[in-house]
């Protein structure tokens, strides 16, 4: 039997509303709970049937002042009936656990919205401390608004009294309380949640009840109390058969390469030191020995990617992840990587720059580092996924290239695609490709820079092998034997070498494909974690007949074949970024087409509606 | 190879049966160093001591990072990488956790380890890799053409130092003992004998093995450490530390080195009522490094330089660690699959007709 009957049987004074799409941000002090309460209520989501969407949004400092404007924590949830790809431009739902909480969240709520505040917290020390003259809840500044006014910490409290926890504790169960209120206005189960709390806090029984107690005291609270007239219900979503489960874009980067060094017969080696929003990739992959998985925490960045590098020509699939500043501090060994042409993946999951910049916001301002961040002339592949999910698959994709040409691959995730979530079809194991890495053993006719005729990939030798052994190291290479060579024409062209190599890898990459009809007035090109906002607004302006369509590169070094093709069949390219227009930059070098960029700097990635309009102006 | 020597060879610090010589090490490379460099030396003591190990050539691997002593991997024919500058103890951890059967050696020397390179100096000698760090020490920079180091002397004159070295220098001994080294000696190129057995040494050893080599730069800072080497003094300036025996030196051996409160005191013995039992016995296997920390920073003029093995402990190496936790994870958990992995966490499934119910992993 349901633990939660459903609210019609129990209470028909409700009126229930059928929505198609919701947005909603829980929003509170980093020490509140936002997150565990906004990945609850999307796993919940997720598993009644809608499609979903999140962005976590939370500060740099572990545990700012509390109260404080720098401490609000958000999480951002979109769920859908239909086929959805961001996390929702304006919350149509705003949970403000605190006054600074509201200040920061509210000009982002829709008119006419909903805000849920936990009255509580609107205490004079609060107020001052987010800058507040006045109560915002009383007097009319809060008009434009549906408010619900709820004193969260109050009520949580009286649920508790029979829990024998400190008080400090009791209060922290108060945003699952938020969340019972929530689920109860969406008209969601209980029990996945309460699953979840029994195995989380199984060492812990006594909190275990109370935050039990909470989320349903939140939930019954909603149902009894006349406060919402009104709940809504968002129904399933149309989703491929399939298998789900829900994944963030760090998680799906991690299990990506743990299964693509399966797939490539060898164990995976990373280096890492601690960086964020890469952080979690060490963590996860930590988790995984029992794959043979070999993970070191270097002494700084520096010795992360080394190490890497020696444990990838020692056999293993070497990787290193960092974000941008960890990039810049790569760099001398990227380029030897490039010199001693040995498979090597360096994962860039970029935020705010330059220099330390915003640690815990997106941006995609590092392609230009990627392509062209070391000395000389110093060719790398890149590759950048476009969704969370997808993340696992350029994982995958990124290790068949690195092994398959013997080169460093970079691949470039973000905060956004890091931190956010979606449901992950999940793949079936016979369908993931097949790529054995190969190594010489045959020391007849072995030299160490003789290239494969299609690839120019050079012969992985490994140490331990009889009658391999050599040298390679950062001086420029005799091109067959791998001695050191000076000589003029011989560097000229090992340059053209390493260079037409990477090129190679557009024979061994699939073609773009174009959302939309292959011609028209307008393309919009993208590259990683815009894909979902880019699509979106292509498919809405489609919806009205326009002339548009869109296509997304997940492969920028080399491009696809068909790139330049594509370009030419459009009247307008606009190229949309979280950077100062780096791609639009390479394809106008490259393509010679007068691509028009669109530029966000703000920490955050494009809204649909900010699209939109931009695309409006050249249909 | 029978299995038993097998299995003492597969640690990568030697004891098989393979026969080789010394020619087997020699690479076609031709040998780039000043006429009159030390590093010749090293290179044919390293040459000499390989055949010694009974380690197959296929299984070594000489890892450097920049500078003249780390164009050595190109004239050891087994696996080499010449890195970046600094960097080589990095490379050298990849490819010792990734396969610890090899041999790992790290050649560096005084400006690619203690300045560039410090960070991964300390980091790979407290990890306890099972590395043999060979750190050549001419204090200068040689390949930049005679720039001073991280061990340049106070005051010396040197190309970027026209009025003199205002930097104080590094002891690379103090150094390694406070990164908790479990094997620390010091050697000398222009004593090959010595230097043969050291390098042995530094090559049984398990776990991260580091020897300072004085080297002469005949360019740049020669006769550096003369004072004190040359064939007519050294029996009085220089100490050879022997496990088990008292610190004496002098042609005679009637010199010693005896604990006057925490400082060390040259002594004689047979004066002033000091007796051999007065004198330090060296033991290199002291729980503590304590007494080799003292050793190491005795210096010329005022004390004989010390040479020998100072520090060994026996400790877990890192590898081991590494490979320990995998096998236990394995053990615990069975070997990973691919499709639990993708199943793992709440997952659900839609079917056909769109319903959607959780999945029962």
């Amino acid at each position: 039997m349901s633990l939660t009957p459903t609210p019609e049987e129990i209470s028909p004074k409700h009126h229930l509303e059928e929505l198609e799409t919701v947005t909603i941000r829980f929003a509170g002090d980093s020490g509140d709970g936002m997150q565990v309460t906004g990945s609850q209520f999307t796993t919940t989501s997720a598993i009644v049937g809608n499609d979903i969407s999140t962005l976590p949004d939370f500060p740099a400092e572990i545990r700012a002042p509390a109260g404080s404007l720098p401490g609000v924590s958000g999480y951002q949830l979109n769920f859908s009936s239909r086929d959805i790809r961001t996390p929702g431009d304006e919350p149509n739902v705003l949970v403000a656990m605190n006054p600074a909480a509201l200040k920061t969240n509210l000009p982002d709520l829709e008119q006419g919205g909903i805000l849920v505040v936990n009255t509580d917290a609107f205490v004079e020390g609060n107020l001052k401390k987010a800058g507040y003259e006045t109560n915002p809840l009383e007097g009319g500044t809060l008009s434009g608004y549906r408010v619900f006014r709820i004193p969260i910490t109050t009520l949580t409290l009286r649920a508790l009294e029979s829990v024998k926890i400190p008080h400090k504790q009791q209060e922290r169960c108060k945003n699952f309380f938020a969340l019972g209120l929530m689920y109860w206005l969406y008209d969601r189960p209980l029990e996945t949640t309460l699953k979840w709390i029994g195995e989380k806090f199984a060492k812990t029984p006594d909190v275990a009840v109370a935050n039990t107690l909470a989320v349903k005291a939140g939930y019954n609270y909603a149902d009894t109390t006349e406060i919402f007239t009104t709940h809504y219900r968002v129904g399933k979503a149309k989703i491929k058969p399939g298998k789900y489960r829900n994944i963030t874009g760090n998680e799906a980067t991690a299990i990506g390469f743990v299964v693509a060094a399966e797939l490539a017969g060898r164990p995976l080696f990373y280096g890492s030191y601690p960086i964020t929003p890469a952080s979690d990739i060490l963590h996860e992959l930590s988790k995984h020995k029992n794959f043979g998985v070999k993970t070191f925490q270097a002494e700084d960045e520096i010795a992360a990617i080394g190490s890497a590098i020696g444990a990838s020509f020692t056999g293993h699939i070497g990787l290193t992840g960092t974000s941008g500043p960890g990039v810049a501090l790569k760099s001398e060994f990227i380029g030897l990587a490039v010199m001693t042409e040995l498979p090597l993946v360096i994962v860039d999951v970029q935020r705010g720059g330059p220099s330390t910049g915003l640690p815990t916001k997106t941006e995609q301002a590092d392609l230009l580092q990627a392509m062209f961040g070391r000395n000389s002339e110093s060719p790398v592949a890149i590759v950048a996924p476009a969704t969370p999910a997808d993340c696992f698959n350029m994982a995958v994709e990124a290790v068949r290239l690195a092994t398959k040409y013997m080169s460093p691959v970079m691949y470039l995730s973000d905060g956004y695609l890091a931190n956010g979530s979606e449901p992950w079809a999940l793949p079936k194991v016979e369908d993931l490709p097949e790529f054995k890495v190969h190594f010489r053993t045959e020391p007849e006719g072995f030299l160490p820079y003789l290239r494969d005729e299609r690839t120019l990939a050079r012969p992985w030798a490994l140490p331990g092998t009889p009658g391999l052994e050599h040298r390679i190291g950062g001086l420029e290479k005799e091109h067959l034997t791998g001695n050191v060579s000076y000589d003029p024409d011989n560097h000229e062209l090992m340059v053209r070498l390493r260079a037409e190599k990477i090129q190679r890898m557009s024979q061994d990459i699939a073609p773009l494909e174009v959302f939309g009809e292959p011609q028209g007035k307008v393309l919009v090109l993208g590259w990683g974690s815009t894909y979902g906002s880019i699509t979106s607004a292509v498919e809405h302006l489609r919806e009205k007949g326009e002339s548009v369509s869109s296509a997304h590169l997940r492969h920028l070094n080399p491009f696809p074949k068909n790139l330049g093709e594509i370009l030419s069949a459009f009247e307008t390219v606009i190229i949309p970024e979280l950077n100062l227009g780096q791609l639009a930059m390479i394809v106008r070098a490259k393509y010679l087409i007068d691509a028009v960029s669109f530029s966000k700097v703000k920490g955050k990635p494009f809204k649909v509606m900010e699209l939109v309009r931009k695309i409006s102006e050249y249909l | 190879m029978s299995e038993e020597i097998k299995s003492e060879a597969e640690n990568g610090n030697g004891n098989g049966a393979v026969k080789l010589t010394r020619q087997d090490f020699i690479t076609d490379q031709e040998v780039r160093w000043c006429p009159g460099c030390g590093d010749y030396s090293i290179l044919a003591q390293v040459q000499k001591v390989m055949p010694e190990l009974g380690i197959p050539k296929e299984k070594i691997v000489f890892v450097s990072g920049i500078g003249c002593s780390s164009r050595f991997p190109y004239y050891m024919n087994t696996y080499g990488f010449h890195g970046i500058h600094g960097r080589a103890p990095a490379l050298a951890t990849g490819i010792k956790a990734a396969n610890p059967d090899l041999s790992v050696w790290v050649i560096t020397g005084d400006g690619d380890a203690l300045s560039i390179g410090g960070n991964h100096f300390i980091h790979a000698i407290r990890r306890n890799l099972d590395l043999k760090i060979i750190l050549f020490n001419n204090r200068i920079y040689g390949l930049t053409k005679g720039q001073y180091s991280p061990t340049s002397e106070l005051g010396k004159k040197n190309k970027s130092a026209p009025m003199g070295v205002i930097d104080y220098p590094i002891n690379p001994l103090s150094l390694a003992f406070a990164s908790e080294a479990t094997f620390v000696a010091r050697s000398i190129d222009t004593d090959p004998k010595h230097l043969t057995a050291i390098v042995e040494r530094v090559a049984r050893h398990k776990g991260s093995a580091f020897v300072e080599v004085f080297q002469n730069c005949n360019i740049f800072n020669d006769a550096v450490f003369k004072p004190f080497s040359d064939r007519t003094v050294r029996d009085d300036k220089m100490l050879y530390l022997e496990h088990g025996k008292p610190l004496l030196f002098g042609k005679d051996k009637t010199k010693g080195i005896r604990l006057n409160g925490q400082a060390p005191e040259i002594v004689t013995v047979g004066e002033n009522g000091i007796t051999i039992d007065d004198i330090i016995v060296h033991d290199e296997t002291a729980p503590e490094p304590n007494m080799a920390y003292i050793l190491g920073r005795m210096q010329y003029p005022d004390f004989p330089v010390p040479i020998g093995v100072f520090r060994v402990a026996d400790k877990p190496t890192y590898e081991e660690m590494m490979a320990g936790q995998i096998a236990q994870a394995i053990h615990d958990k069975g070997r990973g699959s691919v499709s639990a992995l993708l199943n793992a966490g709440e997952t659900w499934i839609v079917d056909e007709d769109g319903e959607q119910k959780p999945a029962l992993n």
